[in-house]
């Protein structure tokens, strides 16, 4: 079944400077995609779409069959209702706990019942790898824990779809496989995936299909076999060509 | 002058003008804390309301940043005058101690909005962000994620700025306000010389001031500790 559909979409942070070009993809409930694509290229912003942190000039966005109307508050509420999303970094809230930051919007703004929202909560941080940290403030963790709560706290949102915006590159190198290995437990988990990553060896292993984007606009949607070894385009070769290089 | 110090000491230190010298103070304390504590509510909503992205709230905003701007440049000493003379004006029978209250709340309320604002602005944009993505409102990420750590920023200048006030508020003896600063003046013109006089009004001015600004240092320390990683995300956005 399609769970998101995008069609036509057009964004820009300020007016007449598209950053997103006629950008149109479908993805189905489950499914494991990965985006790809050198600096600058609109990934992050795709995300920001989707999540209506940025509103599009064009185009639509279909969430479950319903489009979303970006002008209404309420429509925005539900759509993020469906989705959590993890940032490259200070996505922890710094003035509470690890428990506190897993808990606070199931708590405070879907009103969950305490109990219930804290059992959640230590079962996802345990999944996370972070039993004994319940207790401990975001700055007294390491870069690759704090990316661990913050899985954790997407998670204990029960969202349809999960957005991973390079969650992994503001890491020193020997933390980055820590939350790698979280993000394959949670790729088993049946939630949708939209993973934003340089980390190819990642992307080719755990995606379904994989999204290569330049200068704001699809270069070519495939498979991590298609895209890797047998990219149909001149620019798709070259970025991957160049990234194995390195 | 040391001979007349001899002379006065005795009808100076007695209980009654101990007493006097005490209501003196805490009309100076009151009406600095009255201020500011005021003054802090009142600049919370200010900068909810002048930050607002509501549309329709475009003029409100325009008229909060004129207050602002204005009543941080009026001289405290002509507010005070024009509250007094407004006041009675419009037929308010306020005390002077009200009157002066009303000026300290007005001024006040400009400058702590504006430590206010910093001190919001400077917590990291990505809190917000992430706050709503998960459907916070803006006003419960103010409340449980923004204001706690903006703390860190509002307290040292803000205490800095009541230390401040407690010196500004000796304008108001201008009006006849029985602070400590009318303490001063009332003993010297009963004849009390002016070193005993106004040297009681300085040591009492420094004894309020100065332990509040050790507890504003303590507040401090306590705060950078407990917000450590804070600061250090604020310096990697610097960069
Ligand atoms: N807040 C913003 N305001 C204005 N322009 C922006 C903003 N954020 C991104 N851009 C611009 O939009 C374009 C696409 O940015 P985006 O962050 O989507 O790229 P990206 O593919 O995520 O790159 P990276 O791999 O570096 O994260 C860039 O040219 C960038 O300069
Ligand atoms: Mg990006």
């Amino acid at each position: 079944m399609t769970q998101l559909e995008i069609n036509g979409l057009f964004a820009e942070y300020s007016p007449s400077l598209p950053i997103l070009e006629d950008v149109s993809l479908k993805i189905e409930t489950g499914e494991i995609i990965s985006i790809i694509g050198p600096s600058g290229s609109g990934k992050s912003t795709i995300l920001r779409v989707l999540v209506g942190l940025l509103h599009p000039s064009q185009g639509h966005v279909i969430v479950n069959g319903t489009e979303v109307n970006y002008k209404s508050p309420s429509a925005l509420k539900s759509m993020r209702d469906t989705m959590a999303m993890v940032f490259q970094q200070f996505n922890l809230f710094q003035n509470m706990s690890v428990l506190r930051n897993v808990m606070i919007a199931p708590l405070k703004i879907k009103k969950e019942p305490e109990a219930e929202v804290e059992a959640r909560a230590k079962e996802y941080l345990e999944i996370m790898g972070l039993g004994e940290k319940f207790d401990a403030y975001p700055d007294q963790l390491s870069g690759g824990q704090q990316q661990r709560v913050a899985l954790a706290r997407a998670l204990a949102l029960r969202p349809k779809i999960l957005l991973l915006d390079e969650v992994t590159s503001a890491l020193d190198p020997e933390m980055v496989n820590e939350v790698l290995d979280a993000i394959r437990v949670l790729s088993t988990k049946g939630i949708t995936l939209i993973i934003v990553s340089h980390e190819m060896a990642f992307v080719r292993e755990v995606s379904d299909r994989v999204i290569m984007m330049d200068d704001g606009k699809v270069v070519e949607i495939g498979t991590p076999d298609e895209i890797f070894t047998a990219a149909k385009t001149q620019r798709c070769r070259d970025f991957i060509s160049n990234i194995i290089q390195h | 002058m040391i001979q007349q110090f001899i002379d006065q000491a005795p009808i100076f230190f007695t209980l009654n003008n101990g007493l006097y010298w005490l209501r003196a103070l805490m009309t100076t304390l009151s009406m600095a804390l009255i201020g500011c504590v005021v003054g802090f509510i009142f600049g919370f909503v200010l900068v909810y309301f002048r930050t607002s992205p509501i549309p329709w709230l475009l003029p409100l905003r325009a008229l909060l940043i004129a207050y602002v701007e204005i009543f941080r440049r009026i001289p405290f000493l002509v507010l005070t005058f024009l509250i007094l003379f407004a006041s009675r004006g419009f037929g308010f029978q306020l005390s002077l101690f009200w009157v002066a209250c009303v000026t300290i709340v007005l001024i006040a309320t400009a400058y702590i909005a504006e430590i206010i604002r910093a001190g919001i602005e400077a917590v990291h944009r990505n809190q917000w962000e992430c706050a709503d993505v998960m459907n916070f409102s803006r006003a419960r990420t103010m409340l449980y994620v923004i204001v706690p750590q903006s703390w860190v920023f509002i307290v040292p200048p803000a205490f800095s700025y009541f230390i401040m006030f407690i010196k500004e508020t000796s304008l108001t003896s201008q009006i006849g306000t029985m602070e400590l600063m009318s303490a001063g003046k009332y003993f010297n013109s009963i004849g009390i010389s002016p070193l005993m006089a106004y040297g009681t009004c300085l040591l009492l001015y420094f004894a309020l001031s100065y332990p509040l600004t050790r507890l504003g240092r303590r507040i401090e320390v306590r705060l950078k500790n407990r917000f450590k990683g804070n600061m250090a995300t604020l310096r990697a956005s610097d960069q």
